[in-house]
Formats: structure tokens, sequence, C-alpha cells
């Protein structure tokens, strides 16, 4: 579904990718780790068209689109939902304004039918009675909620989520994970997760990779994962990860993580 | 005692600094162009949003009409104070309504209204739209696929390229008002020799340079304003904000009197117009 095949991106002096190869299998939920400044966000953008590469090919679909024309790619971005670091909500539009943006921008739905679709969307993130509120009204959990009703409202086959839990307390971040792994169970969407955070890479990831030095410094399941010898990654995840994590078999952390118990 | 290598590498630092500097002006100029370029081929790219058009208009024109006519006004005052004062010794003061008339049509009109606008308007533009980049809004719209300079830019420009103009007509107007006022009030000038003295010297080509100057004025400030709110990287915060902001307002001013220099040489020197 999406395959990047030797990307190079450089800023300045600096290689932030370096030849990087990444295979997204459909439906799966790939989650991007790696330290601050790394390159997670970069690779994001990159495959959400919003950086060009230096070189190499991203495939979405079955379409290459690091040569694409602004046309063609706004048609494969129509397949795309993005849920933003700080949501990126439009300040001078209302909560429905904002999930209506593309609909209202792509399509000749009457208005009744963009409210309905807004209504839908909102009951998707678990909101009710926000639609005429202003971003700034929002809270931080209630911000990033409408944030992924606009990435879901032209109904996407794939999600991006650039550090979804960020500056969120605890308790709201365990529910944006939930919804995140609820939201790609129901839709069955293929997710891109970028986060440091190990509480979260962990409870919605159904494949990781560590992003080290420009390159993948390992890739495959969580479990897969923990188990890796390397010793920078076993030291991110270490220092990151709640300790019940570092022994997957243990059912508290299953329970915590959201996993049944075997 | 003089350190000839100590010198040589501080004219090199220099050297270098004037270079450097020189090519990320050069650049950002470049850039500019290309936004600008961008803007017009947009323009003319249906569908154009009527909606976000009328937002513009209401906020550039009925927003800024108060100020434009208050200081139209004063600037008329002073030059009729002035151009009495000035005049009188040669016992020619009873050309002072020609004075001002001339001076706010063809000069101080589109000046005035250009420089209130780009404090006010160009400014707004830079600080909303470099607030919209570091809060990855514009990347939003793009993912969105919908394009920044299409939804963003044109209303701005094709507003300001509009309203520019038209605030000019009610500056002019407000300023040989304040001299009528001035004149009249303070040396009890005739009013009706005023208003006839305005009315024979009110061409039809000094309007039309009034509105041409008013119009490129308009182009400049929307122009520099969306620019530099879009040159704002993403992890500029606050600081890059205030920065763009600052920029944009001096860029503008300077842009404002560069190109009425082009425009008077142009129209009054090449196209011997009056």
């Amino acid at each position: 579904m999406i395959s990047i095949k030797n990307v190079r991106k450089t800023f300045g002096e600096k290689k932030v990718l370096n030849g990087f190869d990444l295979e997204i299998p459909r439906g799966e939920t790939l989650v991007i780790m790696g330290r601050s400044g790394c390159g997670k966000s970069v690779l994001l953008k990159i495959i959400a068209g919003l950086l060009a590469v230096d070189t190499g090919e991203v495939w979405i679909n079955g379409t290459e689109i690091t040569k694409l024309k602004k046309k063609p790619l706004n048609q494969i971005r129509r397949k795309i939902g993005m849920l933003f670091q700080s949501a990126a909500l439009f300040d001078s539009m209302s909560v429905a304004e904002n999930i209506a943006f593309m609909l209202d921008q792509h399509t000749d739905l009457s208005q009744q039918e963009m409210r309905k679709i807004v209504d839908e969307k909102l009951k998707l993130v678990d909101l009710h009675g926000v639609q005429e509120l202003r971003p700034a009204q929002l809270s931080g959990g209630m911000r990033k909620r409408v944030g992924l009703a606009r990435a879901l409202a032209f109904n996407p086959e794939i999600i991006l989520y650039d550090e979804p839990t960020t500056g969120l307390d605890p308790v709201t971040c365990t529910e944006i994970n939930e919804l995140i792994r609820d939201l790609n169970q129901k839709l069955q969407v293929t997710s891109v997760v970028v986060t440091h955070d190990m509480h979260s890479a962990f409870s919605v990831g159904t494949l990781m990779v560590m992003l080290h030095e420009g390159r993948p410094l390992a890739y495959g399941t969580p479990e897969a994962l923990i188990n890796e010898e390397n010793p920078v990654l076993q030291q991110f995840i270490l220092f990151g990860a709640p300790d019940q994590i570092l022994n997957i078999d243990n059912p508290t952390l299953k329970t915590f993580t959201g996993r049944e118990t075997q | 005692m003089r350190n000839p290598p100590s010198e040589s590498a501080s004219s090199n630092g220099f050297a270098f600094l004037i270079k450097n500097r020189l090519h990320h002006a050069l650049s950002e100029i470049g850039d500019a162009f290309r936004l600008l370029a961008e803007t017009i081929f947009q323009i003319f790219r249906p569908p154009l949003q009527l909606d976000l058009l009328m937002k513009q208009l209401l906020f550039i024109g009925f927003n800024s009409l108060t100020v434009v006519l208050v200081s139209g006004f004063f600037t008329g005052m002073v030059l009729g104070v002035q151009g009495y004062v000035q005049l009188k010794p040669y016992a020619v003061e009873g050309s002072v309504a020609q004075f001002v008339s001339v001076s706010v049509v063809k000069e101080l009109g589109p000046m005035i209204t250009a420089f209130v606008l780009s404090g006010r308007i160009g400014a707004s533009i830079t600080a909303e739209l470099s607030t919209m980049k570091v809060t990855e809004q514009i990347d939003a719209l793009e993912v969105m696929g919908t394009n920044p300079v299409k939804y963003l830019v044109v209303p701005r420009f094709l507003a300001c390229s509009f309203m520019l103009p038209t605030l000019t007509i009610f500056s002019t107007f407000a300023g040989i008002f304040g001299g009528y006022v001035a004149v009249v009030s303070l040396f009890g000038f005739n009013g009706d020799f005023y208003i006839l003295q305005v009315q024979n010297n009110l061409y039809v080509g000094s309007v039309l340079i009034s509105l041409i100057k008013a119009t490129s004025f308009g182009m400049a400030i929307a122009a520099v304003g969306c620019y530099k709110g879009f040159s704002i990287s993403t992890a500029g915060g606050a600081e890059g904000v205030g920065t763009a902001t600052t920029g944009s307002a001096v860029i503008s001013l300077i842009t404002i009197l560069v190109l009425d220099f082009v425009l008077n040489h142009i129209l009054f020197n090449i196209l011997g117009m009056i």
C-alpha cells in the first residue's frame, strides 16, 4: 500500500533520511519511533506529499507520488487523512466548518448533507454538541479529536498521525490511543503513527520501525522489536517504555496496552 | 603596528558576509516573484471563490475607511496651512487650492493610503499567514488538496489591488476637504474660489495617475505581506511571526517608495502624462 524506496532528504548539511526503505502493508498500523530531530515528521510529510525528496521513490496504492504534478497529487491526497501535532485546526472557522472543509472544497454536497457527515464523524471520535465552537474554545484532547474527525471526513484509506499524544495529560493520552486503535479496527485503514511516546507506540502499533541516523534501525511487530538485541533500540525502549512493557508476556501489560491475554 | 594576515582575514570575513547577504536577498526576491507569478496564474484559474474575496474586501476596505479618511483629512490640512504660508510672501496664496489638489491627487492621496494600509493590512496579512504556517494550518490545507496560494493569497491580492484605489479616492476627497477647512477657517480664504480652483485643476489624467499608482501599491502590499507570511519556517514560532511581521511592514514601505519613483518616472517622463 505504501512503499518507500531509497529516499534521501537533506536540509543544508544535515542528512535527515539517508537511503530509507520501508513497506507498509494495507490495514496495518505502523509506528515510526526515533529520537527528536531524527526525521520522523519529515518522513510523514514526505508520505503526505508536503515535502519533496532529494532522491528516491514513494509509492501509494501503486502510484509513484514524488514526480506527480499538483493536480494528480491532490487526487492521491484525498485518500489520505492527516492528524497534525498541533491539530492544525483553522482558527477562523467553527468545528463543523473545519470538518466539512474538504467536502466544501471538493464536492457539491448540500449544507444538510455536509452537516450529517460532520455529525457522523464527530460521533466516531466521541464528541457531541461542539459543532459551533471555535478551536480556541476546545481543550487539547478535544482539538486532537476534532483534527481526527476532519482527517476522516473524506473517508481516507490512509491516516497519518504526527505525534498524536504530545502535550496531553496521561488520561487523555490513553483515550486518544484507544480512539486510534478503535478507528483502525472499525475503518480498516492503513495508519502511520509518528511518536516517541512508548506507551502510545506499544498501544496502537501492529508494526514498528525505529529510525536512526536516517535509516530504519529495526522493523517488525512490537513483540519482535522487544526481543531485538540492538543496544540503541533497547536503550530507546528502556528509557521510554513503562517497565512492564519490557516483558511482553506479562498479562498486566497486555491489558494495559489493550492486547488481550492469550 | 598593522597586522596584514588579521586584516586580510577580517576583510575576507566581511566580503563573505556581504556575499551571503546578497545571495539571501536575491534568493528572497526570486521567491517573492515566483509567488507573485503563481498568484497571477491562480487568479485566472477557475473557480474564483467570491465568498473569500468578499470577506477580504470588507476587512481591507470597510475596516480601513476611518483611518484613511482621518489621515487624508489631516494631510490636506497640513498642505493647506503650509501652502498658504509658503505662497503668501510671493502674493500667490490664491493658488493654494491648486497646490493642495494637485499634491493630494497625484502624490499624497495614493501614498498616504498605501502607507496606512501597509502598516495596517500588510502587517496583518503577514501575521495571519505566518501564524497559519507555524501552526501547520497551511500544511493542513495542502494535505486536504487545497492550493494555499489560490485559497489564501488570491483573495488578499485581489482585495488589496481593488480596495487601495477605492480608498485612495476617499482619501483624496478627504485631503482636498482638509485643505479647504484649514485655509477657509484659519486664513479666511474664499471657499467658493477654493472649490472653483480645485475643479479647474482636476484632470482625468491626474486621476488616472492616482489610480494606477494606488493599484500598483495595493498589489505590492499584498505581495509583500503574503510572501513574508509564507516564507517563515514551521519551526519559526512566535519570534518568527514577529520578525516576519516587522519585516513585512518595512519592506512594504520601501517597496512603495521605490515603486512611486519608478511610476513617476514612467508616467511623467516617459509617457508624458500630466
